[in-house]
């Protein structure tokens, strides 16, 4: 039941280190329009707390999170 | 029914007066210390605030404060112990020792080189960083004034504001989180 997301922009974040991976998340949603998706690749662990903490207060929305290997996949949606 | 009525406009008066009261999504921050672990830290939440859709106010005081100081700037016109503070404190991020294991500058040169191998932002790019996000700066004039600094040796930063500690405190009283780093 793995329905294909849309992405609308792919951010690059490998090898970025706190805090960077939030700030560039931070900006580059901006750059898109509200109801699209962006997909944000990181390497950095602490990502996998810091991105849900972040959506969360900020409005926006993790529609999925995908681990492969040393590189987390975010797929998300603007909302704010 | 009356009694309802001015019960009602007691209350709307009374969460008016709440909301007014409610801190903004802002963070105040003193800086308190010189040291680049510290520094460093300070502006890491700064900027990742900025991230989390927070205004964001940091307050350079006491050994926070020549951390702000222009490497290229130099003033004359100084007495004797504000000549002594300006050369033994650090002159700008550059300059700047960890606060441990910093074993004559050698462990704060091998921080910087592991930092660099890891990516980590220095403090000179996360200045710029800060800068970039519309983080806003403010110095102690006490501290600079004890010291011996003067405006002209501060860094070029956009609406840099120099203040005491009213300014800190009505920044404060009106923000969600507050920190001293």
């Amino acid at each position: 039941m793995s329905e294909a997301i849309k992405v609308d922009k792919v951010m690059d974040l490998k090898g970025l280190p706190c805090p960077m991976p939030v700030v560039k998340v931070s900006k580059g949603i901006k750059e898109v329009e509200v109801g699209q998706v962006i997909e944000a690749i990181s390497s950095d662990p602490g990502s996998l707390t810091d991105f849900p903490a972040w959506a969360r207060t900020t409005g926006n929305e993790i529609l999925k999170t995908e681990q492969d290997g040393e590189f987390i996949k975010f797929y998300i949606k603007r909302n704010a | 029914m009356q009694n309802m009525e001015e019960q009602l406009t007691k209350l709307k008066s009374h969460i008016e007066a709440l909301e007014k009261k409610a801190p903004e999504n802002k963070l105040s921050m003193i800086v308190f210390s010189g040291d680049m672990d510290k520094v460093l830290a300070s502006f890491v939440i700064a900027t990742g605030a900025v991230a989390m859709g927070m205004d964001v106010v940091m307050f350079f005081t006491f050994w926070g404060t020549p951390v702000l100081r222009d490497k290229n700037k130099s003033v004359g016109g100084k007495d004797l112990m504000g000549k002594m503070f300006g050369a033994m404190l650090p002159k700008g991020t550059c300059e700047v020792k960890l606060s441990k294991m910093n074993m004559g500058g050698m462990g704060t040169v091998m921080m910087k080189s592991l930092m660099k191998k890891k990516n980590v932002a220095s403090l000179e790019q996360m200045l710029e960083l800060a800068e970039e996000l519309g983080v806003r700066i403010f110095i102690c004039e006490m501290s600079m004034d004890l010291m011996g600094f003067k405006r002209e040796e501060m860094i070029k930063y956009p609406d840099l504001t120099y203040c005491g500690v009213a300014k800190f405190l009505e920044e404060a009283q009106n923000s969600k989180v507050q920190l001293f780093i």
